[in-house]
């Protein structure tokens, strides 16, 4: 069967990818373009017997002059043949009620030569809009077939592949020169280079992208004896050139496209009124917001235990089905878990991506950009940021993903980065314990329980140290990119279910199978580190500790002996001496080498920080009464006195709100910004900042 | 000479001029252009950013990029 590349653009909001899901079905996959995040859809669509389509969905963009990441990706692809992927046809999809502006891109596009076909999306509703179109004579004016489609009705996609399929028969002459912008200097560029597509070099020389075989240098080289002197000159060329294309679009547009000016826009303008009004605005977005966090912290959590219990109970019953042995082990602990702890984060994200997806396709997330412009600018983040920063509250990882739909390459990154300092609800136990044991259960004026305050001021803490980074860090970087804010306010539109569902799947599939891999491969070097020891301690501890008991006269249940074997196990373990190998470096903070290795471990994520405490200290039950009372027992080698006293508490406390002690989203950062810079700078900056501040507290407060 | 800041809530007014130093391209693709009509929509009754509808395009721009283009009212 024969292919063809086919490229589809079009303006954001116009429906474009409901087009390509309507195209493709499932038949497609999400990647990552070489290099960057900027995500890259592409599916195949059969168009007849002998001819398949492979279709990429390039990012959504006003016109061809770039202004973000996203933006180079389709120049980048229309200007390079060598490409793999460079388009046999071009689709540019437009919405009809915005066709005038819709029409700007079609034209640049038609320019470069490429045969293009306009498909005018949500056709459907002309009736309604009191619209009416001569689309034959439209196809004259612009050289082009025309597609009259609605992928809400899933009418015209047969005309569209039909299209697509003869593309051949499509004129790829320009409709709109861009050479009568300035005849004199388009002029030269076509002297100077008899051979290539003008309006091509002109983009080249215009866009800061790069462009495969096209040789900016070489070309500007050739080009200096005429090209315009200064950037605004420049500058001056490219606005000139919107003008001409408008100027074309307006008596194109005149003459085929009639609008009833009467014809209802009632929705918009209620909608508006309420979800953008000064006050109601604020108070429903908050609502929304508490419904997130609601569903992320509370509703998430029923499945979540189900996942926690179901992967339990397989690695129980593998251990037991299974010879014994260190491969069985390694299935049964290490593996099993490992999966386990992948799996568990899929309820939280699929739930947030629901309601980000309904956000976005209703049009309602530009009205919270809207909202929340004014103050979120002043801390270098996008009022798409609020969303991700809330979510952040329940856990990182599904946020770290939510700052995907942040436009602003820069803004986008401090999100991401900022994130993991909201207290996450791994956090909470560790809170809770050390909480119970070192803060008095007293009320404050009789009214304020201390407990329930620092628990508070702890939440405070994370958020403010998110919000105070991010200032840092828009200080500090330096961008190439100018930030402005022009944002549309689309219609409002009811989601269709479907491009719900896929945005759902594909990211929950991106996180499974993206950051997956590294959440496993860490897991299982931390269950090697805990199960294997150095020397012979580790090995013969069976025999040590029951020779033990016997010489002690103790008198202990098989439960107890078995504690006592996994305790003396742990701290004989590699992560055992590890713990004991970083006691020098944790002391001054006030732990000793037990914290150590429960810091250690807990890397893997906060909440394991209790149950390693509880191995260590051989308490049996994982009851959080149990652990507390052994916790509190615990004396300090080098200065006596309770372990676990006011100062090394706060000292704690400190720390787990500050340091990076989360492998999994280290692993989902990485999977977003495609590098280890960025997550290997949180991690050290993190970690870091929480060692200076938890060693400040302790030294004042011992 | 008044700008888009300039005009309330409600306010019809025709682009006269841009400054084109300073103005981002993405909002003459947008169809903010000389001649053509600008509102200042009353719904949200946030100054900044403003909430305009260019040449039947919705959009929200900052006061600042406001002060840019360069208007002359519509006489109701």
């Amino acid at each position: 069967m024969r292919q063809i590349n086919v490229a589809l653009v079009g303006n954001p909001n116009t429906g474009k990818t409901s087009v390509f899901n309507s195209l493709t079905g499932l038949n497609q996959k999400v990647g990552n373009y070489p290099g960057i995040t900027v995500e890259k859809k592409e599916g195949v669509a059969k168009l007849s017997r002998v001819l398949k389509a492979h279709i990429i969905d390039l990012p959504g963009t006003y016109s061809l002059n770039a202004s973000s990441l996203d933006e180079n990706i389709v120049i980048e692809l229309l200007l390079n043949k060598n490409d793999k992927d460079y388009p046999d046809v071009v689709v540019v999809v437009s919405d009809i009620e915005n066709l005038k502006r819709n029409l700007l891109l079609f034209t640049q596009i038609k320019d470069l030569g490429i045969p293009t076909i306009l498909a005018i999306n949500m056709a459907d509703r002309m009736d309604r809009k009191g619209i009416s179109l001569d689309v034959p004579k439209l196809e004259t004016q612009l050289k082009t077939k025309i597609a009259l489609i609605s992928a809400r009705k899933k009418t015209g996609f047969d005309n569209l592949k039909n299209l697509i399929a003869n593309y051949k028969q499509i004129s790829t002459e320009a409709c709109c020169n861009a050479s009568r912008v300035d005849t004199e200097y388009f002029g030269n560029l076509k002297k100077t280079f008899p051979n290539q597509n003008t309006y091509k070099l002109w983009l080249v020389i215009t866009q800061d992208a790069n462009f495969g075989n096209l040789d900016r240098n070489q070309i500007k080289s050739k080009t200096k004896s005429f090209e315009p002197k200064s950037k605004s000159e420049l500058k001056r060329l490219q606005q000139k050139e919107i003008i001409a294309r408008y100027t074309f679009i307006n008596d194109t547009l005149k003459s085929t496209l009639t609008k009833d000016i009467n014809a209802a826009k009632g929705l918009r303008a209620s909608l508006d009124r309420l979800l953008m009004h000064r006050i109601w605005g604020y108070l429903i977005f908050a609502v929304i917001l508490l419904l997130i966090f609601q569903v992320i912290y509370d509703w998430a959590a029923y499945p979540m235990d189900f996942i926690d219990e179901s992967f339990a109970h397989f690695s129980e019953w593998t251990k037991h089905t299974l010879p014994a042995g260190q491969f069985t082990n390694l299935i049964a602990e290490g593996i099993i878990p490992g999966i386990g702890g992948i799996v568990i984060f899929i309820p939280q994200i699929a739930f947030l991506f629901l309601f980000i997806s309904i956000l976005e396709e209703s049009g309602y997330m530009s009205r919270v950009v809207f909202l929340t412009d004014k103050i979120m600018k002043k801390f270098g983040l996008s009022g798409k940021s609020i969303v991700p920063l809330v979510s952040g509250t329940a856990c990182a990882i599904p946020a770290v993903m939510a700052s995907r739909n942040i436009e602003n390459w820069k803004e986008r990154l401090i999100t991401i980065l900022v994130i993991p300092f909201t207290t996450c609800s791994a956090r909470l136990p560790v809170y809770l314990i050390i909480i119970a044991l070192v803060i008095p259960d007293e009320s404050f004026l009789g009214v304020f329980n201390y407990q329930g305050l620092v628990l508070l001021l702890l939440y405070f803490i994370g958020f403010g140290m998110a919000v105070f980074s991010a200032w840092l860090l828009h200080k500090i970087m330096k961008t190439s990119q100018k930030t402005y804010f022009v944002v549309e306010m689309p219609n409002y539109k009811v989601p269709i279910a479907k491009n719900v569902l896929i945005t759902v799947l594909d990211k929950t599939k991106s996180f499974v199978f993206g950051a997956g891999k590294i959440i496993l491969a860490i897991s299982i070097i931390l269950w090697v580190l805990a199960s294997y020891g150095p020397n012979e301690k580790f090995k013969n501890a069976e025999d040590i500790v029951k020779t033990e008991v016997k010489t002690e006269n103790l008198d202990l249940t098989q439960e107890e002996l078995d504690t006592k074997i996994s305790s003396y196990k742990l701290r004989h373990s590699y992560i055992g001496y590890m713990g004991k190998g970083i006691e020098p470096i944790v002391q001054p903070l006030g732990y000793d080498w037990k914290i150590g290795i429960a810091v250690i471990s807990s890397f893997a994520a906060r909440e394991v920080f209790v149950g390693t405490l509880a191995t260590i200290y051989s308490v049996g039950s994982e009851n959080e009464e149990t652990i507390k009372q052994r916790m509190s027992k615990e004396v300090n080698p080098i200065i006596g006195g309770k372990l676990f006293n006011f100062a090394s508490g706060i000292s704690l406390l400190l720390f787990y709100a500050f340091a990076m002690q989360c492998m999994s989203t280290l692993a989902v950062v990485k999977r977003e910004t495609n590098t280890w810079k960025w997550p290997i700078f949180q991690l050290v900056f993190m970690t870091g900042f929480a060692y200076i501040v938890s060693l400040i507290a302790y030294q004042l407060l011992k | 000479m008044i700008s888009v800041a300039d005009l309330k809530s409600g306010q019809k007014a025709t682009i006269t001029d841009i400054s084109s130093e300073s103005i981002p391209l993405k909002l003459l693709e947008m169809g903010c252009l000389p001649g053509n009509a600008v509102e200042v929509i009353k719904i949200a009754k946030i100054k900044d950013p403003l909430y305009l509808n260019i040449n039947d395009t919705f959009l929200a721009i900052r006061l600042e990029t406001a002060r840019d283009i360069l208007v002359k009212l519509i006489e109701e």
